[in-house]
């Protein structure tokens, strides 16, 4: 036939690809329902009574639906020693989080302003340092941090946590910063610098107003490893531990009865925030993490 | 004491120096133009009359006053660049005023100086839009308007139209003129087309590799270049380097050279002041051999030279012939219906009066 000649019907191909497509969805339906899993499990089992885990139904929907083990584990499980729920502790890690991500990120990115524009000798050693930063692991700093904090007597408080993070964040955020403005056409910054704008004018009025994208990452990036953290939170935390360290506490305690239903509902608590921080600003998050990574 | 005075001025980055002594007085209301091939140091040296670049050696004075290591914004000057570098997240207007609002020019009077600039470049319907959502062309007016506005004393192009496609280019060419008739502003401007040179510019600096070749009119530049690489660099296509040899015949000086088939072949030199039998570049531009009909009537010196014809190529309103004299390509720009084909031999008129005399050696200009 002509017209199948000269390639303009393609039935055969169009059949295939439905069936490929087919295949394809299903296996990513499959995919996805796998690793919903976890999620399936600690959402049901933190609305049943204890009873019904004890009893083995570990998979199967609660016969009594219940709120009590999420009022129970934000305000009043036995965390240590005391019945406090989650509550103080989860504010803890919001008063930790808010200052540590908004100030390493605006330092990240005056750093990431001064390395591409105001270049200066050995700029770029200064930057190696920063990113080698990326590299160190948490554990060897904990000493020289502890000596650090102890002298400054922020040892066991929120402030001193904040100083934690935001020195360990401020490689990252730089890194960020620096290669986003990296690809910033530096013909603009010497226009404002003609126009009279000074340092922070341009930072302020040129640059930052066009920086969405990577502050976007930036801000995922801090908030997910911040909230998140342990082991910062564990030795340094003293009176005022995060939301992480209260958790371990609450599902790792060795006296009772261990409160499946409570753990469950505690977790999900913990991870509630980042898991809202990923669904509002989640597709900015690639967007920028791609802009801020093809220039080097 | 000029208006902009560029005085013995240097540039070095390390050990590399990429400017050499660069010694310009711009007059005021003057139209200079900086042109040269890229990495010829124009661009440093507009960076530098900007404030963006230090000086290493030498002076830059504005209105009598030294400005080395004054800031860019207290030099009064205004730069348009190549990008335009309008900031993305204002609107037109904004743009446009951002530089007197940094001076602290109050409001009202910075709306006003906004509506006639916006006026004078047609671009007042612009004026809340943002950069992204213009065109080539009306961005190439908001850059010239954020620079106007300031009412500077010097204004600073950085190759403005390079971003622009040829016709847009020819336009914005014609109209940056019409500006500059009207307003009388003195400008610097660097490009890397001699044809904007040519056209656009009071004075031409012809730099390669960090030294001022020639400092002229564009007609001096043109005319009487001063190098071999004037020569070559201005006009289009270039001028034809003859190797020639300094004859006398019946008490006139000659230029006797070789033609296609390497026979010898005498041009009579308007020139006087060449030595006999010494070794010349002769330098003739490719309107100054045509067709017989098409040659310059005011000229005194029109030589008939015949030739063979390598190649012809119809470009409309003239037609290009290429030969081959002492050796070397060369090319003869015709009348559009001049009747020439490839291969055949042709008269051509050479107009004698229009040639210029280099040394061999040194490439520098010895007559006229």
């Amino acid at each position: 036939m002509a017209a199948q000649s000269h390639g303009v019907t393609q039935d055969t191909a169009v059949s295939t690809g439905r069936v490929t497509r087919a295949l394809i969805y299903l296996l990513l339906l499959l995919f996805a329902l796998f690793y919903l899993l976890p999620l399936y499990v600690m959402g049901i089992n933190s609305v049943k009574p204890l009873a019904e885990i004890t009893g083995g139904n570990m998979m199967a929907l609660p016969e009594v639906w219940t709120l009590e083990p999420w009022r129970s584990a934000w305000s009043t499980a036995q965390i240590g020693v005391e019945p406090t729920g989650l509550k103080p502790y989860f504010l803890n890690s919001i008063l930790m989080v808010a200052p540590a991500v908004a100030i390493s990120t605006i330092v990240g990115a005056l750093n990431g302003y001064v390395l591409t524009k105001w270049r200066f000798r050995g700029d770029t050693w200064v930057f190696g340092l920063m990113l080698f930063s990326c590299f160190i692991p948490f554990q060897i700093v904990l000493i020289p941090m502890a000596v650090v904090l102890g002298t400054l007597g922020l040892a066991g408080s929120v402030p001193g946590l904040i100083l934690v993070h935001v020195v360990y964040g401020i490689g990252f955020t730089t890194l960020y910063f620096r290669n986003y403005y990296a690809a910033f056409p530096t013909e603009l910054v010497r226009a404002a610098q003609i126009d009279g704008a000074g340092f922070f004018q341009i930072f302020w009025r040129i640059l930052l107003p066009v920086s969405g994208p990577i502050a976007v990452v930036s801000v995922i990036w801090q908030f997910t490893n911040i909230w998140n953290d342990f082991l910062f939170g564990a030795s340094f935390g003293g009176t005022s531990q995060p939301m992480t360290v209260a958790l371990n506490n609450l599902v790792q305690s060795s006296t009772g009865v261990k409160e499946y239903n409570v753990h469950f509902a505690g977790a999900i608590l913990a991870a509630l925030p980042t898991l809202f921080v990923y669904i509002v600003a989640g597709r900015y998050f690639v967007r920028g993490l791609m802009a801020g990574s093809v220039k080097g | 004491m000029a208006f902009l005075d560029i005085r013995n001025v240097t540039k070095s980055y390390g050990t590399v120096q990429v400017l050499h002594s660069v010694d310009i007085a711009v007059q005021e209301g003057e139209f200079l133009v900086l042109v040269g091939p890229s990495g010829c140091g124009k661009s440093t040296l507009l960076n530098m009359i900007a404030g963006l670049e230090g000086i290493t050696g030498g002076e830059i004075a504005i209105k009598g006053r030294v400005v080395n290591g004054v800031h860019p914004s207290k030099r009064n000057i205004a730069m348009v660049f190549q990008s335009y570098a309008l900031y993305p997240n204002m609107t037109v207007g904004q743009n446009m005023t951002f530089g007197l609002e940094m001076h602290g020019v109050p409001k009202p009077e910075r709306d006003r100086a906004l509506a006639d600039v916006a006026k004078l470049l047609q671009i007042d319907h612009l004026l809340d839009r943002k950069p992204g959502q213009l065109s080539g062309g009306q961005r190439q007016r908001v850059a010239m308007g954020r620079a106007l506005v300031r009412n500077p004393d010097v204004f600073l192009f950085d190759e403005p139209l390079s971003n622009l496609d040829a016709k847009l280019r020819v336009d914005m060419r014609t109209e940056i003129k019409k500006l500059h008739q009207k307003l009388k502003t003195t400008i610097v401007y660097v490009t890397h087309d001699q044809i904007e040179a040519m056209t656009l510019s009071t004075r031409i600096a012809v730099m390669n590799k960090g030294h001022v070749q020639q400092l002229g009119t564009p007609k001096e530049i043109y005319d009487t270049p001063a190098s071999v690489y004037v020569a070559t660099f201005m006009g289009s296509p270039a001028m034809n380097i003859i190797p020639a040899r300094v004859e006398v015949h019946h008490g006139v000086l000659h230029a006797r050279i070789t033609d296609s088939e390497g026979r010898p072949q005498l041009l009579r030199l308007s020139q006087g002041n060449l030595a006999a039998g010494r070794d010349i570049l002769l330098g003739i531009r490719p309107e100054a051999i045509t067709d017989p009909e098409g040659a310059d009537r005011t000229s005194r010196n029109i030589v008939s030279l015949r030739n063979r014809v390598t190649v012809t190529e119809p470009a409309g309103a003239d037609t290009f012939v290429t030969m081959t004299l002492g050796g070397r390509d060369a090319i003869a720009r015709m009348r559009a219906d001049a009747s020439v084909a490839a291969g055949q031999d042709f008269d051509f008129a050479v107009n004698m009066d229009k040639a210029v005399a280099f040394d061999p050696a040194t490439e520098t200009r010895i007559a006229p």
